[in-house]
């Protein structure tokens, strides 16, 4: 095959390839501040299910399990404790493809 | 004193939530990536164990009627056994696809206990409501683990896969114990 179409062929192979890999860091980063955010969006329409801004007659399981605050518990947890290793993880081994 | 249902929901809606975010990631990145470290692969696997042991307190302390001891009971088995295989998977004791088909299994019994257990119509009150959509939910996302075992390069049934999941926590965060539903609320339900 020529190598006038060849070189075009695979620099736009290597487009694709940043884009997709571009897309999926992209992805990966923001699971966890979009479910830190529904949380906060969940807290600030329904106030009442944050106990500490409603705390009359309310018991140890009511402060234990907060809706709003457990979404942005597990936002955190995600955010924190998972997506920086994967992101990681993804650059090494984009970086060793290429 | 035992906590309310809805209590009991909440804290296993957040467990479904990272099940499911989890399981996303791991889409998105694809397994090869995702299990370049050795301990996320446990972590799905581990999660939907953990989420069938913690259902054993629940039905046996916090249920309120046979049907639903043991409704929650055979989630607490399924879950078990859903985590258990996939343990296996990771492990390398199990090779065969097909034990995928372990996750259609586990989806189809929760569907059969979500629907057989609510004995109420649709818009008896919102937990009647939850538990009918919760139930044709997972019995419709049964076809998601038959599809990654039929055509495994295809991530749209590992990503309904995850998303199920996410869905099911969004399901089980908008429960109440007596609440209305689209306006409706039975007599029976909250005696005026």
């Amino acid at each position: 095959m020529s190598s006038e179409i060849v070189g075009p062929l695979e620099r736009a192979t290597e487009r694709d390839r940043v884009g997709r890999r571009a897309g999926r860091a992209l992805a990966i980063e923001a699971i966890g501040p979009l479910v830190i955010l529904a949380g906060i969006v969940w807290a600030i329409f329904q106030p009442y299910r944050i106990v500490f801004l409603d705390p009359a007659g309310k018991g140890f399981y009511d402060y234990l399990v907060q809706p709003p605050l457990l979404v942005i518990g597990v936002g955190l947890l995600f955010a924190l404790g998972v997506a920086p290793g994967l992101l990681e993880d993804l650059r090494s081994s984009d970086g060793a493809k290429s | 004193m035992a906590p309310r249902a809805e209590l009991v929901h909440w804290a296993f809606a957040a467990g479904f939530l990272l099940l499911g975010l989890i399981l996303l990631a791991e889409v998105i990145v694809g397994t090869e990536v995702f299990a370049m470290r050795r301990w996320r692969v446990y972590l799905w696997p581990s999660i939907a164990f953990g989420i069938g042991v913690a259902l054993w307190p629940v039905s046996v302390f916090f249920t309120n009627s046979t049907i639903h001891m043991l409704a929650h009971a055979s989630w607490a088995e399924v879950a078990m056994l859903a985590g258990a295989v996939q343990l296996a998977f990771v492990r390398g004791k199990l090779t065969s696809r097909w034990w995928t088909l372990s996750l259609s299994f586990t989806l189809l019994v929760s569907a059969a206990a979500f629907l057989v257990h609510e004995q109420n119509s649709w818009l008896f009150s919102r937990a009647a409501f939850l538990h009918h959509a919760i139930g044709w939910t997972l019995l419709v996302a049964a076809i998601f683990p038959l599809g990654q075992v039929l055509q495994p390069r295809r991530a749209a049934w590992s990503a309904g896969f995850a998303l199920t999941w996410v869905v099911l926590a969004v399901m089980l965060f908008c429960d109440r114990d007596v609440a209305p539903i689209f306006g409706h609320l039975s007599d029976l339900a909250a005696p005026r």
